[in-house]
């Protein structure tokens, strides 16, 4: 039934998730991602790590059907990826950078914009839409600031915002574009116990992080992507020192503060 | 001293009671999509467009149709042209911009000088809002009640659209549909503003008040009502001043319209200069 024999680990539920296989990406002619395949599952946190330029944020678009494929195919759910972006499956937290903080909307609005691809047309919130869109304020301790203009927010609770829209869409894919970037210790923590708890709830994480002590510390699984996925699959077997200098092209290790994995010994075989 | 024959005396003429009334329906609406303008970042889209409509205008008119028509067929066919060379080329996007509209403007000009009408270059060029014919009114009537219908009803997907369009698509919103419906909504505007101002000046019309407004709120509701409040004042203390000092009526407005703006710069409460300054 399953491409790859379940393996019950902890975190492990046998669930595909996400279903890529041979995918293709050319932009002007210019490769930008080559036969790609990977899995993730129900219930895991999954790092996307790879240099600038590697391919992460294709990949992030083509789970989002930004980008037409040459080749391959994607499956989300068990369902195409069009009718499964049309069931709300995928939601996308974005990097700090790329928002206008001076826009005039509340937290509260922004949450609520995470609900619209399930509203009628005239996007006129529901009973529930309120409610989703309180349950995930309070979840991210932001329900007391839901007034504020977003930019009024600290860096911690900008990030908080935007993980309770992908809250508030209910999704069961959550795609997190570096979002450990330019925050403190503190709302490090926090997001990751977050992210944890997102978990446990049976959603999937896709991550993109440049820190590779996140990829030990809490994630289930890693892609190492480098124009294709040079290698996928649980943390503690894929996230050897010698993948990761091939990701980064076999560059001097000491200078990507490399930690070699916690290695739990569990014979596999 | 009496300030009521100031006010009332201009009323009693026919064309000034319709330039007020146009004028300020134009201003409202011009001043609601200006709101998206500001936000979405699309200034120089709109000066673009607003010159690029011109010779549909004079085609229009020549053939005896709407000039809306004309205007909605040149502003949108501008917009895609200037897509398709900025995805072909290498050159960037502000001199594809630079370089479409005024190509267009000037194909406008070299129209409206060998195609026999009745339009006046100058009417196109500074407007003519006190000489408005009533199948013009009936016309600015139309599209302001489209374009209206169009921001109120996707009020809340041009927002995100504006805010986060990559968040809209990810939802499996028609980003693609909102981005040429707001183009055509304003090349609708455009040609609706120039009737009051002019070709020249329509951009101001399409920018200031949401400028404005953007400095005194962080609500965007409040946001559409202080553009659209302060176009409209602009409009009447803009033809009331024309009127009484004989000036061109657009460029009255338009300095209204940039005086208020002086004003929110300077003391908006929380992002005005002075606020800034004390912080």
């Amino acid at each position: 039934m399953q491409h790859r024999p379940p393996r019950p680990t902890q975190h492990r539920p046998a669930q595909e998730r996400i279903v890529v296989d041979n995918l293709c990406f050319a932009y002007n002619g210019v490769v930008a991602l080559h036969d790609v395949s990977l899995r993730a599952y129900a219930g895991s946190i999954c790092a996307l790590v790879g240099m600038n330029g590697a391919g992460k944020s294709t990949l992030f678009k083509a789970l989002m059907g930004f980008v037409r494929p040459s080749r391959g195919t994607i499956a989300i759910n068990g369902v195409p990826l069009r009718e499964a972006l049309r069931q709300q499956a995928v939601a996308y937290v974005p990097q700090t950078e790329s928002v206008d903080w001076n826009f005039p909307v509340s937290v509260a609005n922004v949450v609520m914009m995470g609900r619209y691809g399930t509203m009628n047309l005239l996007r006129i919130p529901r009973r529930r839409d309120h409610q989703a869109v309180r349950e995930s304020l309070e979840r991210v301790d932001l329900w007391p600031l839901r007034q504020r203009q977003i930019g009024q927010l600290s860096g911690g609770q900008r990030k908080r915002a935007f993980v309770a829209r992908a809250l508030a869409q209910e999704a069961s894919v959550m795609l997190l574009d570096e979002p450990f970037a330019g925050v403190d210790i503190r709302t490090e923590k926090l997001l990751i116990q977050l992210f944890q708890q997102f978990r446990q709830e049976g959603r999937t994480l896709l991550i993109s992080t440049h820190d590779l002590g996140h990829v030990t510390g809490f994630c289930d699984d890693v892609v190492l992507i480098n124009k294709t996925v040079l290698a996928y699959g649980e943390t503690s077997e894929v996230f050897t020192q010698e993948n990761v200098a091939r990701t980064f092209g076999g560059g001097s290790l000491d200078s990507l503060s490399f930690t070699p994995p916690d290695l739990p010994g569990e014979g596999d075989l | 001293m009496d300030a009521l024959p100031w006010l009332t005396e201009p009323l009693q003429h026919a064309f000034m009671q319709r330039a007020l009334l146009v004028s300020m329906l134009v201003a409202s609406v011009c001043g609601l999509l200006s709101c998206y303008m500001t936000l979405k970042g699309w200034a120089l889209m709109g000066d673009a467009v607003s010159h690029a409509v011109m010779p549909g205008v004079v085609i229009a008119y020549a053939l005896n149709l709407p000039f809306a028509l004309g205007a909605f067929v040149f502003g949108v066919g501008s917009v895609a042209v200037i897509g398709y060379i900025k995805q072909m080329t290498r050159i960037k996007e502000d001199t594809v911009i630079g370089l479409v509209f005024t190509g267009f403007f000037a194909f406008g000009l070299i129209l409206v000088s060998k195609v026999r009408s009745s339009i006046d270059l100058t009417h196109i060029l500074f407007g003519n809002v006190l000489g408005i014919s009533p199948a013009d009114i009936q016309q600015t009537l139309w599209i302001c009640a489209l374009v209206l219908a169009v921001l109120l009803l996707l009020r809340r997907d041009l927002i995100l659209f504006c805010f986060d369009p990559t968040h809209a698509r990810s939802m499996g919103i028609h980003t693609g549909v909102l981005h040429y419906l707001l183009l055509a909504v304003l090349s609708l505007a455009a040609v609706a503003g120039l009737q009051t101002v002019g070709i020249i000046l329509v951009v101001a019309m399409l920018v200031t008040p949401g400028a404005t407004a953007h400095l005194l709120t962080d609500r965007f509701d409040r946001m559409t009502w202080i553009a659209v409040g302060s176009a409209m004042l602009s409009s009447v203390i803009g033809i009331y001043w024309s009127y009484w000092m004989d000036a061109s009526t657009g460029g009255c407005i338009v300095v209204v319209q940039t005086l208020l703006f002086l004003i929110s710069f300077l003391f908006a409460p929380r992002h005005g200069l002075v606020a800034q300054l004390r912080q």
